[in-house]
Order: structure tokens, then sequence, then C-alpha cells
């Protein structure tokens, strides 16, 4: 009996009092998600984007992209905390290099195969506009592989929203700081775990939306092809 | 760095740390990883193929098919290891069995969604030309759209299993087990004086990934026919992570 009441056997799973009694605290671990969310993909972007345009310049390089972030990609969050802790320290860079590694294989690889999907006759019709290359990548390629790019930053940032929790063990992690605190009280506190899973979950799907949103503003076209 | 590069030797130095039988032992560790991959993953793959090759073949759920992934990758396996943990210590369940729910649980969307597309997206022309041959229903899941599928469904397992090993080692801040997961996170616990021990576990786990994931590939290239090779694998459903 004693074990099982060292298991929180009594605490029920979902406490609302608990929960009123500490909004703020769950306010600070939500926005501390977000805030290493977006800053990890902002990174991950930033990162992307350069590497695609050393592989458009040089196309050779593309595979070698593809292959290092790959094995990035295989290698678990938890390894590669592990790596990166004894060389930066506790602390949010170790964090946010982690998880902004997870992305650059989605970016890169959607960044490329948007690019590349556009069509030669459309490249052909600005080039023969007079549209110098430059205008031809900013105003017609970009523009046009917005929707794959875009699916590419949705899948990015909504795993990172899921892998932000497993940096809790090196004190950062947002709503994963509920879920381990939760588990380290003793007795542990069921109603942290869940409202920090829930939130994340719920922060995941908020991001998608709002994405999937973002682009379709950025893309009126696709919705006017779409309804007619 | 010197130091943490010491720390490691002396960790693996421990005479200890080379033992199948203690539970402190490298090996010990790599097989405790290694059969409660394989045990989720048996689970996994024998409850989600069937129902997700029999919706696929009649068009059915297509909706479902494709959210399954998405859903999947927006459940923190943090949180969700800790919660089943959470409800099997209630329950009174043995702890590895709870671990072993929790990884089933998230290999089950990337195996799905995977196997459902392999076999849904057989090219339509050849599924027509089958049923202008006579074939069966039966006939056409066994001959046509499985034998065209397999690489896709094998790709969904090999993504499942990636992300499992990558979670069992998630699974050692909770349980007692969690194979190589437990020298970093017990590495973690002592501080800077533990990073040695962080760093090694940290390199046998993405070595033990690397590695499995090479052998899956490999053995699927070898076995896998010549002709059945090569099909395109959607890119975002390859994608999952842990």
């Amino acid at each position: 009996m004693n074990a099982l009441v060292m298991l929180g056997q009594e605490r029920p799973l979902v406490d609302w009092t608990w929960i009123a009694d500490n909004l703020p605290l769950i306010w600070d671990a939500t926005l501390e998600h977000i805030t290493l969310t977006v800053v990890s993909v902002g990174l991950g972007m930033a990162v992307s984007l350069l590497l695609t345009i050393a592989a458009l310049r040089w196309r050779w390089m593309y595979g070698g992209i593809l292959a290092v972030g790959g094995i990035l990609y295989s290698i678990p969050s938890l390894a590669a905390l592990a790596f990166l802790v004894p060389l930066f320290g506790i602390g949010a860079t170790a964090a946010v290099i982690t998880l902004a590694t997870y992305t650059v294989l989605i970016l890169v690889r959607n960044i490329m195969t948007g690019l590349d999907g556009v069509s030669e006759d459309t490249i052909e019709a600005a080039r023969g506009q007079g549209y110098t290359e430059r205008q031809v990548l900013l105003g017609v390629q970009i523009p046009l592989a917005l929707p794959v790019m875009m699916a590419g930053l949705r899948v990015a940032t909504v795993t990172v929203i899921g892998l932000v929790t497993v940096t809790a063990l090196i004190g950062q992690g947002g709503l994963g700081q509920l879920i381990l605190t939760g588990v380290r009280l003793l007795p542990p506190l069921p109603v942290m775990i869940v409202v920090g899973t829930v939130l994340s979950v719920v922060l995941a799907i908020v991001f998608d939306l709002a994405l999937l949103g973002l682009g379709k503003l950025l893309t009126p076209w696709t919705r006017s092809q779409r309804s007619a | 760095m010197g130091d943490v590069l010491q720390q490691a030797v002396e960790f693996m130095g421990d005479p200890g740390r080379w033992s199948f039988t203690e539970p402190g032992g490298i090996p010990y560790r790599i097989v405790e990883h290694l059969w409660l991959t394989l045990a989720a993953m048996l689970v996994a793959t024998i409850l989600t193929l069937p129902p997700a090759v029999w919706l696929a073949h009649h068009h059915r759920a297509e909706a479902l098919a494709s959210s399954i992934v998405n859903i999947g990758r927006a459940i923190p396996s943090f949180g969700l290891i800790i919660l089943f943990w959470l409800i099997a210590s209630r329950n009174g369940i043995s702890s590895n069995w709870a671990l072993i729910a929790a990884l089933v649980a998230l290999a089950i969307p990337p195996i799905f969604t995977n196997a459902y597309t392999g076999v849904a997206e057989v090219d339509p022309a050849l599924v027509e030309s089958a049923r202008g041959q006579g074939l069966t229903d039966r006939q056409l899941l066994f001959d046509v759209e499985l034998p065209l599928g397999t690489e896709v469904i094998l790709t969904g397992i090999r993504v499942a299993m990636v992300q499992v090993i990558a979670t069992v080692g998630i699974g050692a801040i909770v349980f007692n087990g969690g194979g190589l997961g437990r020298f970093i996170i017990d590495g973690f616990a002592k501080g800077p004086a533990g990073y040695g021990e962080v760093v090694v576990g940290a390199v046998l786990l993405a070595v033990l990934v690397l590695v499995a994931e090479g052998l899956f590939s490999a053995a699927m290239r070898r076995f896998v026919p010549r002709g059945l090779q090569g099909r395109h694998v959607p890119d975002e459903i390859e994608a999952a992570v842990a």
C-alpha cells in the first residue's frame, strides 16, 4: 500500500484545483516552450537556407547535405543532448542546437523539392519576359515553391514542439519541465504530467494550423485554383 | 573536454562495465535495449499491418491514414512514456511492459501510414489490368498490391524502429530499464562528474541506431527483389524522430 501511495495513487490525473492555482507556472512553461521552438526552428531555417543556396550553386553538395542530415536526423535527441552538454554546459545553447538539428533534413529537402518542382516552361517564360536570374529565383521559383516549403516548415515545427519536452533533462524543456517535475516530486503529481503532455500536443496542433493558414495567405493563387 | 574523455576512459575501465549480467554492464544494457526494441516492434507490426493493409486494399479511411502520422508526430514521446509509466504503476503493472506498451503506441503511426500508402498507392493502371486478367480480390492483394508495396511498408517499419530505439533511452528517466539511456540519465544525475558516462552512453546509443538502420536498409536491398525496389517513398511519410 505504501508503495502505491508513493506513486500518487490518491492524486487525480486531472486536478482542476491544481491547474487553477498554478496558471502562472503553466503559462511560463508554455511561453518557454514556444520560445525554444521558435528560436530552434528559426536557427534551423537559417542554416537550411544557407545550405540550400550552396546546394543550388554546387549541385554535388546536395547529396552530401542530405546524407549528413539523415544521419543527424536518426541520432536520438537524448544522445544529441548528451554530446552537446559537455561542450556547451547545461543550458539553452545545447537545447537549441539539438532541436535545430532535427529541422535541417526536413527543411532542406522541402526547399529543394519545391524549387525543383517549378516547371522549366515557367522559368523559361519568365526569362523570355526579361527576368534576370535573381528575379527568376525571387519572383518566380520561390513563390511557386512556397507550398512545399511551408509543408516542410510545418513538419519541422511540429517535430520540434514534441522534442522540446526532452530538453527538460538539461533544465530547459518548457512544458517538459512540468512533466519532469511532476515525476520527480515525492509523491509524483500526475496532473503536472497530464497538463504538460496535453498542452504540448495542443501547441503542436495550434502551430500546425497557424502555419497552414499562413501558407494559404502567402499563396492566394493556390486557393483560387482549388475553388475553381 | 579533456576531463570528459578522462572520465569516459575511467568509466569504461570499470571491470563490471563489460558484464552481460550486471546492470552496470554495457553489454547488459545493449541486450536490454535490443529486446525492448524487438518486443515493441513485433507487437506494433503484428497489430498494425493487417488493419492497415485491409483498409488500404479497400481504400477506406484515407483521412485516418494521412492524419495518424501527424498525430504521432505531435505527441511528445517524453510525455507519453511518463504517462504510461504513471498509469501502469498505479495499476501495479511491471514496468517493462508499460515501457513496451508506450513504445508500441509510438511505433504504430509510421508503420500504419506507410503500410497504407504502400498498398493504396499502387498504380491504378496495374490494379485495373490485374482485374482485367481475372485476378480475384485475394490474388490482387497478395500477388500485386503487397509485393509492390513491400518497399514502402518496410520503410515504415525501419522509421518506427529508429524511433523506438531512440525512445527506449528516454524510458530510462522513469523505468529501471531503458537500455543504453541508463548511462545518459544516470550520468546527467551526477552533474559534470557524470559527463564521461553521459558521452559513452550517447556514443553507444547513436552507434546502435545507425547500425540498426544501416543493417535494416542493407537487408532491404538484399532481400527485396530488385524489380520491387526504387518505388518513390513520399518524403513526409518517412519523417519521424524521437
